[in-house]
């Protein structure tokens, strides 16, 4: 994997995250870099797809969430009390781990965040149907069932429409919480295709079981796991190679060789 | 594989028995009120008794007013029912956590539900057509109806807009849409099915009623013009044919107009939804 020199798309500064009572993410830091692959690993239950949701501030649906600490995107606090949430959310883009696609037309679910922002004419609309699928790889299978039910797609191609629906809203950040975990291999070969395409462009952060995803795709890992308090700790952050190569911390080095988890 | 015990084998076909008795002997019920009232009222319904006003007390002539009193005073009761029903259920189910008012408002609701229709009636005489000064009328009949069927609504719209997956709720937020584009866009084309499901059976409820509506419409055979004019349903008017037994004939033929109103409203409504979700497939 390549080293990155490259700009500081989001600086994450010691964010502690409380369910309630409970600590379940103490004092992270973390750089996160533009137009490169974050992995987020770790066993079960470290935190991960919270420290992934801190970034389009899904967390807040959750009753009960409190979050201190600073998430600087493009040098903009996205925790400021003046933040305008869904602003922040046509920032960044998130793919889920079950496809997730509405009951509607293929073309139907690609249109709909566009058209929840102020697109309503047919041409515009149809250049971003064209542009979007084509990024997720289905423009040429679907060019002419644009109207089929998108549902009725395999579980691969859903989770592909699932990534143009999040590109129609032109992001600059794309989350993906384990979102090659539901689908068979050769499907994940392609979404990890697609990542590494759409990293050209975006800044995209994955949060993975698979090691070997991370391995292949990222170019950075951010490794969580709970210390002996039950909180979640970014235990080390490393350009993936060095990390998989000689893990610094005994922590990563169980993880990653199967010790641990 | 090894065979069924003997015992195990018996017990199996034995509740089969018994799970298909049930089924059946419910279904040759239902079928048998239906098919009698049929039997019994098919043959009076004709043109003339679809389009004639009742004369002589209903004894002779046909139901042409009772028939546009039921419909105009159920449109009414719909008319108000539904939109204050499908929006204290979004009020429940999106925009509140579990409080003193969520509780309140359901425990309302629920107690509303258990509550014998000939109530409302009184409270519907007390409060609009004496209070209110609305006298009988197919407005004071139509809200009285409108609070009979709210707790239904409320019920079945919540619990269909509770059954939209979380995980669409997610997506739809992820996109940066507004809490109300999710509603509107997202949450409400996935619960309509339910949502109508409430208000038919609603309909339903507000076409047979009878004791809620004879004390706040009345029972005046009288085509009505207005909303303040009172009115005798369709229901009512089968209540008073029978029991001071003016013309059990009539009686009859109107009853199997309301069986047929009722499964028309059910069939109908039911073709417009899945048209209505097959279009929103489809563009």
């Amino acid at each position: 994997m390549e080293k990155t020199q490259k700009k500081i798309k989001i600086k994450v500064e010691k964010i502690n995250l409380f369910y309630g009572t409970s600590h379940a993410l103490g004092d992270i830091n973390a750089d996160i870099y533009e137009n490169s692959i974050t992995a987020v690993i770790g066993p079960s239950g470290c935190g991960k797809s919270t420290f992934l949701r801190l970034f389009n501030r899904m967390n807040d649906l959750i009753p009960g969430v409190t979050i201190n600490g600073r998430i600087l995107l493009n040098g903009e606090n996205i925790y400021a009390k003046d933040t305008y949430v869904v602003e922040l959310r046509k920032k960044v883009g998130m793919v889920f781990q079950k496809p997730n696609i509405f009951p509607m037309s293929i073309r139907d679910n690609v249109i709909i965040g566009p058209k929840h922002h102020g697109t309503k004419k047919k041409q515009d609309l149809d250049i971003i149907v064209e542009r979007s699928l084509r990024q997720a790889a289905l423009w040429d299978d679907f060019k002419d069932n644009l109207f089929k039910p998108g549902l009725s797609l395999s579980p691969g191609e859903q989770q592909r429409l699932c990534i143009a629906r999040a590109l129609a809203v032109e992001p600059e950040i794309i989350l993906f919480d384990e979102s090659c975990s539901a689908l068979d291999p050769e499907s994940t070969m392609r979404i990890e295709d697609l990542m590494s395409e759409l990293s050209k462009k975006y800044t995209i952060i994955i949060v993975t079981h698979n090691m070997e995803q991370a391995a292949r795709v990222s170019h950075m890992s951010a490794f969580f796991m709970i210390d002996d308090d039950k909180i979640g700790r970014l235990v080390e952050y490393r350009p993936t190679g060095d990390m998989f190569a000689n893990p610094k911390d005994k922590r990563t080095e169980d993880y990653i060789t199967g010790r641990y988890g | 594989m090894k065979p069924m015990k003997p015992s195990a084998r018996t017990s199996e076909y034995l509740a089969k028995g018994m799970i298909w008795a049930a089924a059946m002997s419910v279904m040759i019920v239902l079928v048998a009120i239906i098919v009698y009232i049929l039997i019994k009222g098919l043959p009076v319904l004709n043109f003339s008794f679809l389009t004639q006003n009742p004369y002589n007390m209903g004894r002779s002539g046909g139901i042409a007013s009772t028939i546009v009193g039921t419909l105009y005073i159920t449109l009414v009761a719909i008319l108000i029912a539904v939109p204050f029903g499908i929006g204290t259920a979004f009020y429940l189910a999106e925009y509140t956590r579990e409080n003193i008012i969520t509780r309140i408002i359901r425990f309302s609701a629920e107690s509303l539900a258990g509550i014998p229709s000939i109530i409302y009636g009184l409270f519907g005489f007390i409060f609009f057509v004496i209070y209110l000064g609305m006298g009988w009328s197919i407005l004071a009949g139509g809200l009285t109806l409108a609070f009979m069927v709210l707790p239904t609504i409320i019920r079945t719209s919540e619990e269909a807009i509770r059954a939209v997956p979380q995980i669409y709720r997610e997506a739809s937020y992820s996109l940066g849409a507004t809490k109300w584009q999710t509603i509107i866009k997202t949450v409400f084309p996935s619960a309509i099915q339910g949502i109508v499901n409430g208000i038919i059976l609603s309909v339903g409820r507000c076409i047979a009623e009878t004791a809620a509506v004879i004390f706040t419409a009345g029972s005046v055979l009288s085509m009505p013009f207005s909303l303040f004019d009172s009115t005798r349903t369709m229901a009512v008017h089968f209540y008073i044919l029978a029991s001071e037994g003016v013309s059990m004939e009539n009686a009859y033929g109107t009853a199997a107009l309301l069986i047929i109103l009722i499964f028309v409203v059910n069939v109908g409504v039911n073709l417009l939804v899945s048209r209505f979700i097959n279009k929103n497939q489809k563009r």
